[in-house]
């Protein structure tokens, strides 16, 4: 076998819909890694396809909110295992990107797997956590339930290029919403690897919609987009662009996750804060004695 | 005069033909004559008349033409409900919605046209009173078109009665494909003349190829030129019912035959797509391919009508975007 083989210079695509297309605008650009050489070329979202991916996200928002808690758990611990084993792309695309050893970067990879695992076991106990039976002074039975909030666009965090991206998409996906998901800028090939990985797991197709692009560019349109239900500004600091799109976003009543002043450290428990915010309290009353 | 050596006498003195237009005053004088006129039409290219649609498919509209285009698009729906399970409500809530699309926007233009089953025309006509919106109703064993002729009349002659300002016939598909093109024709003028009201005037006929039943396009241009000589005021692709309906090239070959016929005649025929047009993206094409096949004559609710339900709402979230500069959503829009 000749050493001096021509490797295959890939050309990514969006994953929208369940489907792999190119941007509706035919843009690419080229992904380096941290010392600048070549590695491949992702598709560059346009405006309108975040519209289109807004349409797969509400299409799907039925099906995938309307499974029971269990199933979403089930389908989330599934996408975990794909995951497992395509942990050493995963790893390689990250020590890439992120300018990280082996080591680190299958560290990295690890934790994001296990941090997918925790929101997949979360689905079935938000009910228990957050909701409750209301003490009521009346003849009423008084119950409160976390629902999902709808469509969210989540800006991704432009460093911590997957365990960053599984620590802002599974929080939105465990409580039932759908996500079009902005990628990080320059390091968006392990999103593209989870685009895959979700392909071929159980998520129906629409529900995590992946646009490799510029937030810059993308994210005002998403603030502004009348069908989205809330917006995680993860991929943004506070200050300037996040500030402009909290702005943008109250037009039309968002729920708004704010941008921390500097990327957080992602390794660190998370807690419920990602989970919350995408979530609404129904409270049902029920009369009781008749 | 009958003469014995004419093949066409039998079948002229059999039959009450109509007169027909005036360059054409002779090709329905016998099933054989008519039969030789038809397809003595030009053959269309099917390959090219899909790459012509196509091309023209592709044409970029957008800022202020966008915005014409989509009041104009509006201004061209006849907004159909044509259900088993329409009910009188749902017929109001629709006119309702043809009145003021958009109530958010009062500039937002009223449609052409509600078109509904016959027995709810008056319905439908009662809710339109006085806003110039027609109501049209579908008749003649719509949508198979598989009764007897006297039926179907009756069944025009009642969507009349109710009020309807236009009838949508199907024409016989049956007879069509099995090369009775004199009786599809006759069946035509015999439901044009019970298309005339008591006390005047007369609804407007448009005639339903059923384009997706008819297989080829030169089947396409035969039924038009058969559909316009038979005297109907539009000629329309399709139910709705059947798939494939509206498609673009059917469409082209539609605007075509309506060109050459007011060329050859002086009579102007409208065009009505139906069915399968549910983006703002696909009425545009349609439009682009009006002006380059038709003309700009055609650019106008008199001579082109969308027939769609789910158009509207998209014609309205676009129009929505236009004027706020951001997208809009389902929850912006009634859900019929």
């Amino acid at each position: 076998m000749s050493t001096d083989r021509l490797p295959v210079r890939k050309t990514y695509k969006l994953y929208l819909g369940g489907a792999f297309p190119r941007s509706e605008s035919g843009r690419t650009y080229e992904v380096h890694d941290t010392k600048g050489h070549f590695l491949a070329n992702a598709a560059r979202a346009s405006r309108k396809d975040a519209r289109d991916a807004v349409v797969a996200a509400r299409g799907a928002f039925w099906k995938w909110s309307g499974a029971t808690a269990y199933n979403r758990g089930q389908v989330l611990y599934r996408v975990a295992e794909v995951m497992e084993g395509r942990a050493a792309q995963f790893a390689e695309e990250v020590a890439a990107g992120e300018g990280l050893s082996a080591t680190r970067a299958r560290a990295a990879v690890d934790a994001a797997i296990d941090r997918w695992v925790w929101y997949a076991g979360w689905t079935d106990k938000l009910a228990a956590v957050l909701g409750s039976s209301n003490p009521v002074a009346g003849p009423y039975f008084g119950f409160s339930t976390p629902e999902p909030t709808g469509v969210v666009a989540v800006l991704a965090p432009q460093r911590s290029s997957l365990l960053g991206l599984v620590s802002v998409l599974g929080p939105v996906l465990a409580g039932g919403n759908t996500a079009v998901v902005v990628t990080s800028k320059d390091r968006p090939l392990p999103a593209v690897t989870l685009g895959e990985v979700l392909a071929t797991s159980d998520v129906p197709g629409g529900v995590v919609n992946l646009l490799t692009g510029d937030a810059a560019e993308i994210g005002p349109w998403l603030a502004e987009h009348a069908d989205v239900d809330g917006i995680d500004l993860a991929g943004t600091t506070a200050g300037g662009l996040a500030m402009e799109l909290e702005r943008s976003a109250a037009g039309t009543v968002k729920r708004v996750l704010r941008a921390a002043a500097e990327e957080p450290d992602w390794t660190a428990d998370p807690g419920l804060t990602r989970m919350t915010p995408f979530l609404e309290t129904k409270s049902v009353w029920h009369p009781i004695g008749v | 005069m009958t003469h014995v050596l004419d093949p066409d006498a039998l079948s002229r003195e059999s039959r009450p033909v109509p007169a027909p237009l005036e360059p054409f005053a002779d090709v329905t004088r016998s099933d054989a004559a008519f039969r030789a006129f038809l397809h003595g039409l030009p053959g269309v290219d099917q390959v090219g008349a899909e790459a012509r649609a196509k091309v023209l498919g592709t044409r970029s509209i957008k800022t202020t033409a966008k915005a014409w285009a989509i009041d104009t698009a509006i201004s061209m729906v006849d907004l159909t409900t044509l259900e088993g399970s329409d009910t009188p409500g749902k017929v109001r809530s629709l006119a309702a919605k043809a009145r003021r699309p958009d109530p958010a926007d009062l500039t937002c233009p009223s449609v052409a046209a509600v078109c509904v089953y016959g027995d709810l025309a008056g319905i439908a006509k009662d809710a339109l009173a006085g806003t110039g919106i027609n109501v049209a109703a579908v008749a003649t064993a719509f949508p198979s078109g598989r009764a007897s002729r006297a039926v179907k009349l009756a069944d025009v002659r009642d969507a009349v009665a109710n009020g309807a300002d236009e009838i949508d016939m199907v024409i016989d598909r049956g007879a069509f494909l099995a090369g009775r093109y004199l009786d599809v024709f006759e069946e035509i003028v015999a439901v044009k003349e019970v298309c005339t009201r008591r006390e005047g005037g007369s609804a407007h006929l448009k005639v339903i190829l059923e384009t997706g039943e008819l297989v080829t396009l030169d089947n396409v241009r035969r039924a038009s030129w058969l559909a316009m000589l038979a005297g109907g005021d539009f000629i329309k692709t399709s139910t709705g019912k059947v798939s494939p309906a509206a498609t673009l090239p059917v469409c082209l070959v539609m605007l075509e035959a309506v060109r050459d016929f007011r060329a050859a005649t002086g009579r102007q025929v409208g065009v009505k797509p139906a069915g399968g047009i549910r983006t703002t993206k696909d009425a545009v094409k349609h439009l682009v391919l009006i002006n380059e096949t038709a003309g700009a004559d055609w650019l106008s609710p008199d001579w082109f009508r969308f027939g769609a339900s789910s158009l509207l709402n998209d014609l309205l979230l676009q129009r929505q975007k236009l004027r706020t500069g951001h997208y809009s959503g389902p929850d912006h829009v009634s859900v019929d």
